[in-house]
């Protein structure tokens, strides 16, 4: 999609549109993460206040005013901060509960929903929330202990395809000629192999599969998008006159990569790096369930999914309760990167 | 126009070769020796190793291996090695992709499950397009309405639900429970297919109802739409011939990018459903360590997914002059 994605019309925004950067903000994206090419609309309605011109802090003000009365903003900010305490301090969640028979993570095999003697056949319970799986496991402790997987692997593979986006985009974008033609044709071939697949095929053959490995491999499939996405934000804002006017008063090519360009293009960043971190959840769990993902003895939702499979029938619960987790954990973060856009995003208004 | 499909295919030679070579540098990158690994714990006769080396191609420097592997460059002769993976083996280009486990051609498996794969993708993708795009044209129709609210908060609900998880609900839901789909998929007949065609592309579906919805809910306010119901044009034909048209072309270039996530869930689904194609090889290679296998299948989906951007970018500059004019 080379010819296609980067064709942002730069030239048809006023200087107020242009300046939150929001254009590219208004891409949806698949589900692996890849940005649609922006739609081609010419009628763009800036509905810019008076007060939002006046300054950056009232334009980031502007935004928070309308994001606090999103109902949708509060519920995913809810969501997101249970995750990563839940991520962070699994005791949160666990000192009120005295349903794991051993707390010390020992499993009982007695207590497996195949055995019919087990407390309410390993089913879910009073005691035991969630139930059993397979190994005598308690349910609800392995589910709160598999978010630090799935939220760990999210947060560090966005932070890497933020901070590689960030270098090389603002860069490829900045300097253009030899450097960005380089960069883009690079971007054009990582961008052919889509992650999930890549994942299998490098995970499928890495000897030790940690969170690590894990979250390396899905950096290397999955920072093209972030970059393409950084670059044409820094192409579009730089030529903009507050770009012109910093540039004409002597100011340096850091100084205005630093101080006038990111501020004025990260916006649409930030949206899709929030997305971004839903859908390589997703991913890691996705990479689990085939068996190339995290390897045993490491609890993640999607290994815990895929242990549960030739029980699914008998025990559904298996399935739902880590099922339930992700998709939360998923929804969480893609609602949350709706709102955002809806509040720094002058066209959504 | 004719320019814009030269150039573009042009493009697609180094892309090509630069992704393949990608995914084979990058497992050659990984760190470990595949045939101590063969071995197991036992230390492996010196001998033994340099015998595997050479019919692995594993002693050749990385740019020999890939030419190798993609048939650029031609194999060794192997004498007196009946047992050789490689005697016999031309390479990507000439359509092989190497030998699983039990010594069976991986494109003789991909053979006999492209058919049903491609049937899936097909059924998948038609499911898709009816009713993302009829769910995206109510919603968008009327912005805020209930149906409006309701394709929203549904369509987020599908995509943060993820595919193997959404699976096996259907599977339980309507497979055992209602009864109303057959729980196994093994025969790969159209009926058999109808609910793992739904899952694959569930997720699909839900995206391009909202991008349906967005992208008429701008053209609904552009100039030629009003310019169209200004002159007398009923409702009905406005939004069917022109702005519908035009919301459509964001749509259909999706579905050419989706194609990339459709493969990976086809891996999933076809596992869940037991869907005999090319996925579900995938899914079993996985679970059997037949590495040839999962790398020669995803190499190959590697190769469609990108002929079809290929297609895809063709087909969008054709139905978008302000493409192909840049």
């Amino acid at each position: 999609m080379s010819d296609t994605t980067d064709t942002t019309p730069s030239t048809t925004f006023d200087h107020d549109t242009a300046r939150e950067g929001s254009h590219a903000a208004e891409r949806d994206f698949t589900p692996d993460g890849r940005p649609l090419p922006p739609k081609r609309d010419e009628n763009l309605v800036s509905s810019v206040s008076a007060e939002q011109v006046t300054g950056e802090a009232s334009l980031w003000s502007e935004g928070w005013r309308v994001l606090r009365r999103n109902p949708m903003f509060w519920v995913s900010a809810v969501i997101i901060v249970a995750m990563i305490i839940m991520a962070l301090f699994p005791q949160a969640y666990l000192w009120f509960y005295n349903g794991d028979p051993n707390p010390d993570g020992v499993c009982t095999l007695s207590n497996s929903v195949n055995n019919p003697n087990a407390p309410n056949g390993g089913r879910p319970s009073t005691t035991n929330w969630f139930g059993f799986d397979i190994q005598g496991c308690d349910m609800y402790t392995k589910t709160i202990i598999g978010a630090r997987i799935s939220v760990f692997i999210g947060i560090i593979v966005t932070t890497f395809a933020v901070v590689i986006a960030l270098i090389f985009g603002t860069l490829s974008g900045y300097y253009g000629k030899f450097l960005d033609t380089f960069i883009t044709r690079l971007t054009d071939i990582w961008f052919a192999i889509p992650t999930i697949l890549g994942g299998i095929v490098l995970l499928s053959v890495m000897g030790t599969r940690g969170m690590w490995q894990v979250a390396f491999v899905l950096t290397v499939f999955g920072w093209p998008s972030m970059l393409r996405l950084m670059r044409s934000q820094v192409i579009s804002t730089k030529e903009e006159d507050f770009v012109m006017a910093s540039r004409s008063l002597g100011a340096s090519n850091m100084r205005l990569m630093v101080r006038h360009i990111l501020p004025n293009g990260i916006t649409p960043v930030i949206v899709y790096a929030t997305i971004f971190i839903g859908s390589i959840i997703t991913a890691e769990a996705a990479l689990s369930f085939l068996g190339v993902g995290v390897a045993l003895p490491a609890v993640s939702w999607g290994l815990m999914i895929s242990q549960a499979q030739t029980r699914i029938l008998q025990a559904p619960h298996l399935l739902f309760f880590p099922g339930m987790a992700l998709a939360i954990t998923v929804f969480g973060f893609l609602v949350m990167g709706d709102a955002l856009r809806d509040a720094f995003d002058p066209k959504g208004r | 126009m004719f320019r814009y499909i030269i150039r573009r295919m042009l493009q697609f030679i180094p892309v090509f070769f630069g992704a393949t070579f990608l995914l084979f540098a990058l497992v050659f990158a990984v760190p470990g020796d595949p045939i101590q690994a063969l071995a197991g714990e036992k230390p492996l006769d010196p001998t033994t190793k340099a015998v595997l080396d050479d019919r692995y191609n594993l002693d050749d420097p990385l740019f020999v291996q890939y030419g190798k592997y993609m048939g650029l460059l031609p194999q060794d002769e192997i004498e007196a090695d009946p047992n050789s993976d490689v005697a016999g083996f031309a390479g990507v280009l000439q359509g092989e992709f190497g030998f699983s486990l039990t010594r069976r051609p991986v494109s003789d498996i991909m053979a006999d499950a492209i058919p049903v794969t491609a049937k899936l993708g097909i059924m998948a993708f038609v499911f898709e397009i009816i009713i993302g795009v009829s769910a995206g044209v109510m919603a968008g129709l009327r912005r805020g309405s209930f149906m409006d609210n309701f394709v929203l908060l549904s369509t987020l609900a599908v995509i943060a639900i993820p595919v193997f998880v959404l699976g096996y609900a259907a599977q339980i839901l309507f497979g055992v429970q209602l009864g109303w789909a057959p729980v196994n998929a093994s025969g790969g007949s159209f009926n058999e297919l109808i609910l793992p065609a739904l899952v694959l592309g569930a997720v699909s579906l839900a995206y391009i109802a909202r991008l349906t919805r967005t992208s008429l809910h701008e053209n609904l306010s552009a100039d030629y739409v009003k310019t169209a119901t200004a002159k007398g044009l009923p409702r009905k034909r406005v939004i069917g011939r022109h702005a519908l048209r035009n919301s459509l072309i964001p749509v259909i270039t999706y579905l050419g990018i989706d194609l990339g996530a459709l493969m990976g869930g086809a891996i999933i689904t076809e596992g869940i459903f037991n869907v005999p194609g090319i996925g579900r090889e995938v899914f079993q290679a996985i679970t059997r360590s037949d590495g040839a296998v999962v790398v020669g299948i995803s190499t190959f989906l590697v190769l469609i997914f990108m002929i079809s951007t290929l297609v895809v970018d063709v087909m969008y500059a054709l139905l978008d002059p302000r493409i192909r004019y840049e």
